[in-house]
């Protein structure tokens, strides 16, 4: 055992890979967020010229480029209802699976049949059928169908990865004890589910709220941040467009820590009360 | 009122398959049969015919389009799959905290919650004609002259692609190796396999299930991108997709069905065929 644990030649190789892969990972990014902060004179590239926060005021001037503010709450807004709608789906589904019933096994490959298909083609789709029935696409109806077909498969297989290592005996324990399928729900398995519905939620509002094919085609008249970013790409040629990515970043950033932090203080605190 | 026992799974999955039925099922039935539909100015006819699938065939611009999209599938699965599996390697195998082993993991993960867009526009003042590589590039003294085929080439495309997609390979891989037990590897070391052994013999085969999935998602997310092909090639050349995309601007509905059809096929084949290879499920369930 020793022999194997012991720092070999190939542990510093692979660290050194491992650090050369973040920097690859961030580097790129942090670039961008520092350019962010470019003067009013600077261009695309380094160096700075100057620091200002002159990019930030010119992404709320509307005519330049284009309607941040409003994909930015639609976004936000659309994100949220993503969210809500994929935790609560995919934990009633994902409790379903955990017996064999009837058509299980085709909702399953529903569900990553619709993980692995071209976003696009299901975007094609969900537009051409409100073409049918002749109503107009929005964000609420249609971009929110389309995200939850990319949303709710993954939300799902995260919960049979939380549901396999959840024990069933607590469950049977409370119905021993006398509670009704409702308080077992409320009382036992959902707080013991918590961090995993957080991490289902985290899911669901990033992807969302950086979806880009299937809310091309489904959105209606206004954009979301990813389609309106796209556009930019297109026509803003300055660092305006820096900006907009750092303060997308920062939303992300505020959803991945408020997350990933209440998992770990009630991780904390559950071992805490482990140890009294 | 009282629900019987036997109908609460129908009750607590009718929300998801409802939704699924309603924006996956519909549309992608929806698709398929628009694909023979007939058009004309501008104008989609109900119909039945095989046009558009042979304009599709005939033109010689979809096979160029396929063939790249499948060189950059293969060359991005190649480059993921190297570097998913030495990052996910030392994260299991060498770093030996738990603490440190999800902090790392988190750091890997951390970027696939944020803006695929803009990590991919991030490239461009690395890899510009004045970007940060060149600069450094010239002032090392190591070239005179910009490197021009560093953005808006293959090479960016590929780079933009790894970084994007990388972590699906991490991810997976990583959760693989994870429940390999290590005294299988310390057992091997012991009864005198080399390193290269331990990881050709135990480690891949152990982890085969990883890299099916890992690979089905590099895969397809190639095939179905769109835009990433289009901005870093600068134009030059589109993806599958964005050749769709460029169909269902022109209203050209029933042909742009019939590409998406023809994707759609393509991907499902290029899952099929790693399905073939490593039987998830039963590695899975097993």
């Amino acid at each position: 055992m020793a022999q194997y644990r012991k720092r070999s030649w190939t542990f510093y190789v692979l660290a050194t890979f491992f650090i050369l892969f973040v920097l690859f990972l961030y580097g790129p990014m942090l670039a961008i967020y520092i350019l962010s902060f470019q003067g009013p004179t600077g261009g695309l590239t380094f160096p700075l010229n100057g620091v200002s926060l002159h990019w930030f005021g010119a992404l709320f001037e509307q005519q330049r480029t284009g309607d941040f503010a409003g994909s930015f709450t639609r976004s936000i807004l659309l994100a949220f209802l993503v969210m809500i709608c994929t935790v609560t789906f995919s934990v009633m589904a994902g409790l379903a699976f955990r017996r064999r019933f009837f058509g299980s096994t085709a909702i399953f490959y529903m569900a990553v049949a619709s993980l692995v298909m071209p976003g696009l083609f299901l975007s094609l789709g969900i537009g051409l059928i409100f073409r049918v029935i002749d109503v107009p696409t929005n964000w609420y109806v249609s971009a929110l169908g389309a995200q939850l077909t990319w949303t709710l498969p993954f939300g799902l297989l995260i919960m049979f990865a939380v549901l396999s290592r959840f024990n069933r005996s607590y469950e049977e324990a409370a119905r021993d004890l006398g509670a009704t399928n409702r308080q077992t729900l409320q009382y036992i398995v959902l707080p013991i589910l918590f961090p995993g519905l957080i991490a289902v939620a985290l899911f669901g509002f990033t992807l969302s709220y950086d979806e880009f094919p299937r809310t091309l085609l489904t959105v209606g008249p206004g954009n979301t941040l990813p389609l309106e970013i796209y556009a930019m790409t297109t026509t803003v040629t300055s660092p305006a467009l820096y900006a907009l990515g750092t303060v997308t970043t920062v939303v992300s950033f505020a959803a991945i820590i408020l997350s990933l932090g209440s998992i770990a203080i009630i991780q904390w605190r559950r071992g805490g009360r482990f140890r009294k | 009122m009282k629900v019987p026992s036997s109908i609460v799974p129908y009750i607590q999955v009718a929300p998801l398959a409802l939704i699924l039925l309603v924006f996956f099922g519909i549309p992608l039935v929806t698709v398929v049969v628009v694909s023979f539909f007939d058009y004309v100015n501008f104008q989609t006819v109900p119909a039945f015919m095989l046009y558009n699938y042979e304009e599709v065939f005939t033109s010689g611009l979809t096979i160029t389009l396929y063939l790249t999209m499948l060189k950059y599938s293969v060359i991005v699965w190649l480059i993921t799959l190297f570097i998913g599996f030495n990052v996910a390697y030392f994260l299991v195998f060498h770093v030996q905290s738990l603490l440190w082993k999800i902090f790392l993991f988190l750091v890997c993960t951390v970027p696939f919650w944020t803006s695929n867009i803009i990590r991919m526009i991030s490239w461009i003042p690395v890899l510009g004609r004045n970007g940060l590589v060149n600069q450094m590039l010239i002032s090392l003294g190591l070239i005179d002259e910009p490197l021009d085929f560093l953005l808006f080439s293959d090479f960016s495309v590929i780079v933009a692609y790894v970084h994007l997609f990388t972590l699906f390979m991490v991810v997976t891989l990583f959760n693989s190796m994870a429940r390999i037990d290590p005294a299988i590897l310390e057992a091997a070391v012991d009864a005198g396999a080399s390193r290269w052994q331990v990881i050709t013999q135990i480690v891949i085969p152990l982890t085969k299930t990883g890299i099916a999935l890992g690979s089905i998602f590099v895969v397809t997310l190639v095939m179905g991108d769109f835009f990433v092909v289009k901005i870093m090639s600068g134009g030059q050349s589109s993806s599958a997709v964005y050749a769709m995309w460029n169909e269902i601007s022109m209203l050209q509905y029933p042909s742009a069905a019939a590409s998406a059809v023809i994707l759609l096929i393509v991907v499902v084949l290029m899952v099929v065929a790693i399905l073939r290879v490593v039987d998830v499920r039963k590695e899975l369930s097993g």
